[in-house]
């Protein structure tokens, strides 16, 4: 480490990974994975299938130890910081009987650890139906949460995880199960909460497109290795080529990207 | 070894009938744990005691009550089968609870009408040692037409119950699989229901499965080695229930029931042992 | 049928109905229903030890109902849990053939235990039913949101430091106290299908879950109520009425929820 002056006025990083590895049943799954969220930064996770998104965010909640590397949370180590991060998990499947509301779900959010029935209280109510309001799900919030629509649901689970005044918010895969419609309404929406709320937002996805005009910082995750920065320095064909350890082509067509794999396996990304 | 175990004819048929739902069991009940439908197999051998108490109170064979019964129950819970587990988890209880409160009324009747006052134990716990040579033919059979419906249908039941999506999308009769396998399910179930009892039957169905599957990830494998370890447990456990007559002072023989169910306990113990072993090395075979 | 001797019986099973209603809402919204048969149906084996060696059935009850619930959860980690609920369930069944073998207990009182004979409750019974039903009730209002967002979320709820186990073995063991303190004198059978049938059709009623709780409950009570009277009147046992209306009352419950989602699509 060389003496270089640490500027006072740059803030923390709510999110450090140094050089994570994890081995899972004898399989690598990452390896000497790097990089930093800045407070309220907007950043895409992305890579295909199997490529370790979803271990990655299990290392960031502490659910999963690494083998190697260190991480720290708002300064702190995974799983002693959990106000600090708000995490929506892939699939979230909700019986279409289940007895909750929209309003319940956001409310066990706020107060969901803590004993005891809760009281009716004014100033619960006011906070989720604030926070219904700032995810634009007033008008369903006393329906039936499992009687909603996939996006509708996407909200009320993104409200149930911001109630709490995370720093660093987790989505696994929010638009997997989402039309064009309401996968590009839900970025826009983070990309909302996060600028209001100064919150950071790291969201894994298989195809980046949508996230383009939201994203600050991409971090590339391919075969459990990663790369990070902005889009435009990340996703070329250089860059990609050595992540992959093989010929990978960067198309740009009509604003969207396309990453196309070398010719010995398909591994295309723009779906 | 006690003098005359291989003598006494209602050890004889003990063994015959034991082998035959051991291997009956033993293949379905891969399938079954596979399917996570360990609580429908043990409510269909519950509810078959619906049929085996009727029977009682009608005077016919209580096979042909436990079977019929069986059937019934199985076409109900695919009726009111709800796609996702927890749906269907609460329709198996509603309908077991009902059949049960059925039972229950049958055996009342049994013991105030019929005076038939062991009909609760005998309909519940069974017993290998006081089965009727006659049935085997029967048994047989029945056993037969379970291990056909599994043996045709078996490449779809493999990767219905591996993966509904992939099953979907190569145009397997999902609905159909689902039925016949439930009918398999209802004949294995049934017929140990009647040897080793309906409450204990469920040993047999799920232990040596389970145990299979920890011990091998190729489905055939498995299912030969459940066969393997439910007809061993049968005999074993016959061993030990005949036996036991003279141990600790004597004069009793332990419940033959017993016996089973604690050599299937112990195999699935033993295959625990296994799993971190395995786990350690390569993925999911097929 | 209000005679004093009734009186007992009445009491112990409104207790018991409470009860069941409310661990029975989380025994559905977990998909638990297996694990709801299997603690009473296998504890009534403990039941038949104790009075083989001459202890009180409530402490053979609570000692199989608990180690069943600890078995459970314990295999559980390691295997899958339909198939140790099951295996349990049959080794705890196994004992009590054996216990049966060995001891000289008439069948009528293991019909008792399993199918219920809820008309001869005696006060010495009442007041242990009334202690471990408070200390239940207790269990599940303190334990109430952290079982709600685990039950629904429970991936959301590990990451806030809500350990899935942890409320696993919580509440196989309040389901495992509610069973002893149950099945002694209302039967196995009985318990089950209060845990199930009136909660699974309360749930189709409201999507509020403070008043899907008080409506379990209350049709768990009219369903007690309705059998104690329909088995006092016909002297058939009180379980198979208990299933019998809380079959039923599902069966309204599936429609009334079929009928108003559609309202719900077409509206929207």
């Amino acid at each position: 480490m060389t003496a270089t002056p640490v500027e006072t006025t740059a803030p923390a990083p709510v999110l450090e990974a140094r050089g994570i590895g994890v081995w899972l049943s004898g399989r690598r799954i990452l390896h000497d994975v790097s990089f930093a969220v800045q407070p309220g930064e907007f950043i895409g996770l992305i890579g295909s299938n199997g490529a370790g998104k979803t271990t990655l965010l299990r290392v960031i909640l502490g659910l999963q130890r690494p083998t190697s590397g260190s991480i720290e949370i708002g300064g702190k180590h995974p799983g002693h910081g959990a106000e600090v991060v708000g995490y929506l998990p892939q699939k979230v499947a909700l019986d279409s009987d289940l007895p909750l509301r929209a309003r319940d779900v956001v409310a066990l959010g706020l107060d969901g650890q803590k004993l005891g029935i809760p009281l009716p209280s004014a100033k619960r109510t006011a906070l989720v139906d604030d926070m219904l309001a700032a995810v634009d799900a007033t008008s369903f919030a006393d329906a039936r949460v499992g009687l909603l629509s996939g996006g509708q649901q996407q909200r009320v689970l993104i409200a149930h995880a911001l109630i709490s005044r995370p720093r660093l918010l987790l989505l696994d895969e929010p638009l997997a199960n989402l039309d064009i419609r309401s996968s590009s309404e839900i970025v826009e929406l983070l990309a909302r909460v996060s600028r209001e709320r100064g919150v950071a937002v790291l969201l894994s996805a298989h195809d980046l497109n949508p996230l383009l005009p939201f994203m600050d910082r991409i971090v590339y995750l391919e075969g459990g290795r990663a790369v990070s920065g902005t889009s435009d320095e990340v996703v070329q064909s250089d860059v990609l080529t050595a992540l992959y350890g093989r010929r990978v082509d960067v198309l740009r067509v009509e604003g969207r990207v396309l990453v196309v794999a070398g010719p010995d396996e398909a591994h295309g990304h723009d779906e | 070894m006690s003098v005359g175990f291989f003598q006494s004819q209602p050890v004889l048929t003990a063994l015959i009938v034991g082998a035959l739902v051991s291997i009956v069991s033993g293949l379905v009940g891969v399938f079954t744990v596979l399917r996570r439908q360990s609580f429908a197999g043990h409510a269909l051998a519950d509810l078959g005691a619906v049929g085996g108490s009727a029977a009682f109170l009608l005077g016919i064979s209580q096979l042909w009550g436990f079977v019929g019964a069986g059937i019934l129950a199985a076409g109900l819970m695919e009726v009111v089968g709800i796609k996702r587990v927890q749906g269907r988890d609460v329709a198996t209880g509603i309908i077991f609870g009902l059949g049960l409160g059925f039972t229950a009324l049958f055996l009342y009747w049994d013991t105030t009408i019929k005076n038939a006052s062991n009909a609760a134990i005998s309909v519940l716990f069974g017993s290998l040692f006081v089965i009727d040579s006659s049935v085997i033919p029967l048994v047989l059979a029945l056993s037969a037409v379970a291990v056909a419906i599994i043996v045709i249908v078996y490449r779809w039941l493999l990767i219905d119950s591996l993966n509904q999506d992939l099953a979907a999308v190569r145009h397997i009769p999902v609905r159909l699989v689902g039925i016949l396998f439930l009918v398999a399910l209802a004949l294995a179930v049934e017929l140990s229901a009647l040897t080793i009892g309906a409450v204990l039957s469920t040993a047999l169905l799920i232990g040596p499965a389970a145990a299979a599957l920890r011990l091998t990830k190729r489905v055939g494998v498995a299912a030969v080695i459940a066969m393997a370890i439910a007809v061993g447990s049968t005999w074993l456990g016959i061993l030990i229930s005949f036996d036991s007559y003279a141990w600790f002072g004597g004069g009793h023989n332990w419940p033959v029931s017993f016996c089973i169910v604690a050599v299937v306990f112990i195999a699935y113990l033993l295959s625990g042992i296994a799993l971190p072993v395995r786990a350690r090395r390569a993925r999911l075979v097929l | 049928m209000f005679s004093d001797f009734m009186t007992n019986t009445w009491i112990t099973a409104s207790v018991v109905a409470i009860i069941a209603g409310g661990v029975g809402f989380f025994v559905v919204l977990r998909g638990s229903s297996f694990l709801a048969h299997a603690l009473p149906h296998g504890a009534f084996a403990g039941a038949a030890g104790a009075t083989l060696i001459g202890m009180d059935p409530i402490l053979g009850m609570g000692i199989f109902a608990v180690g069943g619930a600890l078995a459970v959860t314990t295999l559980g980690r390691r295997g899958r849990s339909d198939v140790v609920i099951a295996l349990s369930l049959v080794v705890m069944l196994a004992f009590g053939a054996l216990f049966l073998s060995l001891g000289s207990q008439y069948s009528s009182e293991v019909f008792a235990l399993l199918f219920g004979q809820i008309l001869g409750v005696s006060s010495a019974e009442v007041l242990p039913i009334v202690v471990l039903g408070a200390l239940s009730a207790v269990a599940i209002i303190t334990g109430y949101r952290p079982l709600l967002l685990s039950s629904v979320l429970p991936e959301m709820a590990a990451a806030r430091g809500i350990s899935t186990y942890a409320i696993d073995v919580y509440f196989a063991l309040v389901v495992a106290l509610a069973t002893a303190m149950s099945v002694p004198v209302v039967g196995a059978l009985l318990m089950f299908s209060l845990m199930v049938g009136p909660p699974a059709a309360a749930r189709s009623f409201f999507a509020d879950p403070l008043r899907a709780i008080p409506l379990s409950i209350g049709f768990a009570l009219v369903t007690v109520w309705i059998a104690i009277a329909a088995s006092y009147q016909s002297n058939l046992p009180v379980g198979f009425f208990v299933t019998l209306v809380s079959a039923v009352l599902y069966g309204i419950g599936r429609g009334w929820f079929a009928l108003s989602s559609r309202r719900i699509t077409v509206a929207a």
